[in-house]
């Protein structure tokens, strides 16, 4: 792989842009690997590209039905935090920030990772002392979240409308600084390329049909449109169709597969510093670097693989987002689109062995698993290399909802989930 | 937003009035005290996840107030049938199969049969 730099943009440059080399290549499968991830989004990717540097297994096929990134990686709103309320949730949305911060340097590929700081609204006296609840419990486990008034929260954020006459007013905010956006298909594009560098095959336009089983129980290998490919150790990591997956191996994984919405509007000049998010209202905005407002909406409340969902549900958002900041009332949405989230009762990710000898998954992010990327994609290469999970993913199992050890972040969401 | 029969008030209404309610057919254990573990966590935890046709339960919750169950495709979104609760599993007629192939997955939609488009 030419390593990417500011020479080799000034060599290219005399050179007409001829030299630059396919970032990743499509090889034939072969008939086996050690390792297939089911899924070449960012999680199924980072954990092949992990699985190549930490655990030294190269040997690797990412299998993904339509093209990589296509899904919800490619479909999400690029937030990224971590002030989540449960120890096991911090644990591994941390480890995920810390790895945005070096993500770019590491993969030799611009993400984009901008801490420009994550801003949850309050609106009334349950969101202050619940977001209080969080920041102290983010606080005394070292992790960067702050209580800002309402006059301090509009000077971080000129265009937002405190007025006590609002309709929503806005009693303060929460503010998480390291928080912020990436570039969503930078973060696929860059763990593909660095992936492939180590020997890693990503097999895009094959669907996985099937996933054999051997007499003892344990996996052979997966069934695809492009024939049988054998491996022992398989990772799922297939998001809104995790339960499709799961099913072809006879796991039954708790999870519903709703459609989650987003929409942009036209380029603005820059106008919006950071992320804003409101529970109570249902709105979450921030500004692209291209100049987009790039705006998220709530799940529709059925389950569905249609990729679409409601006109209702963007209605509510874009009347939420025009009350709390009134100058973007005349801004025209240009694009809408839906991904499909598979959500857990408990809205809380599963990473872990599975009842059938070796297949591992990894599924249940729901709304947020964007953020979670780099650090989901390094515990879940730790969990398929070593056989038993790292330790800040060892709450995530299959099995917490058999013992009842749920990480209840639905009753605690500092989203609105 | 779908467009819902409710087979209680025999009309067909916006999705707005509609709460959906999880998988049909599913019934407590009458010995909940003595199931084990797994069996609880099959009860309350694990449910259905189709990509195609499922059985679900919906309630009409700002028209009769009534739980009904319905047949519905979670990819093109469209209801094949709905039936009153208590009804046992219904098994899908074949000219509604027939039919759903037929228009395509096209999705039915509140707002081309109801709303401003009509």
């Amino acid at each position: 792989m030419r390593r990417y730099s500011v020479f080799a943009i000034a060599r290219e440059a005399m050179r007409a842009h001829k030299g630059w080399d396919q970032q990743w290549t499509s090889p034939e499968p072969r008939s086996s690997y050690d390792v297939i991830i089911v899924g070449a989004g960012g999680h199924g990717l980072g954990a092949a590209y992990y699985l190549a540097k930490e655990h030294g297994i190269t040997n690797i096929a990412v299998i993904e039905k339509g093209w990589l990134g296509g899904g919800n990686t490619g479909r999400n709103t690029t937030i990224i935090r971590s002030n989540y309320l449960y120890e096991e949730s911090m644990d591994i949305y941390e480890h995920s920030l810390k790895l945005w911060e070096g993500l770019s340097q590491d993969l030799n590929y611009n993400t984009m990772y901008s801490p420009r700081g994550v801003m949850m609204l309050s609106h009334n006296i349950h969101d202050q002392q619940s977001f209080k609840r969080h920041i102290n419990a983010n606080r005394l486990y070292g992790i960067d979240n702050e209580w800002l008034t309402p006059e301090q929260a509009k000077a971080f954020v000129p265009v937002l409308d405190i007025a006590k006459t609002a309709r929503y007013p806005i009693n303060g905010a929460a503010l998480q600084r390291r928080g912020g956006t990436a570039r969503h298909d930078a973060v696929a594009w860059g763990y593909a390329r660095a992936a492939a560098d180590r020997g890693v095959h990503i097999i895009q336009n094959c669907e996985v049909t099937g996933i054999r089983r051997g007499p003892a129980g344990e996996v052979q290998g997966v069934e695809t449109s492009r024939g049988f490919i054998g491996a022992k150790k398989i990772g799922v990591s297939a998001a809104g169709h995790s339960s499709v997956v799961m099913e072809m191996a006879g796991v039954r994984v708790p999870l519903h597969s709703n459609p989650l919405q987003a929409l942009v509007s036209e380029p603005l000049k820059p106008i919006f510093p950071c992320v804003v998010m409101s529970n109570t209202v249902h709105a979450y905005i921030s500004q692209s670097d291209k100049g987009e407002l790039v705006i998220g909406a709530g799940t529709d409340q059925y389950n569905s693989y249609s990729q679409t969902g409601g006109l209702q549900i963007i209605t509510h958002t874009l009347d939420a987002i025009c009350e709390l900041f009134p100058i973007f009332r005349r801004v025209k949405m240009m694009r809408q689109w839906g991904g499909i989230t598979d959500n857990t009762p408990d809205r809380s990710p599963i990473q872990g062995v599975t009842p059938v000898p070796g297949l591992f998954v990894n599924c249940g992010w729901g709304t947020g698993g964007f953020k979670a990327t780099p650090g989901s994609a390094n515990l879940f290469a730790h969990l398929i290399a070593r056989g038993e999970p790292h330790r800040l993913a060892a709450g995530l199992n299959l099995d917490r909802f058999r013992t009842g050890r749920l990480i209840d972040e639905a009753a605690a969401a500092a989203v609105a989930h | 937003m779908l467009l819902i029969h409710c087979p209680y008030c025999e009309e067909d209404r916006s999705e707005l009035e509609f709460r959906w309610a999880g998988e049909a057919h599913i019934a407590r254990p009458e010995n909940i005290s003595a199931i084990s573990d797994e069996e609880f966590a099959e009860y309350f935890f694990l449910r259905n996840n189709e990509k195609g046709l499922t059985y679900e339960r919906w309630r009409h919750i700002h028209g009769c107030g009534r739980f009904f169950n319905a047949a519905r495709d979670t990819v093109s979104d469209k209801f094949l049938m709905t039936y009153k609760a208590g009804l046992p599993k219904q098994p899908i007629p074949s000219e509604v199969k027939a039919e759903a192939i037929a228009e395509e997955k096209t999705v039915e939609t509140w707002e081309a049969t109801e709303g401003d488009a009509r």
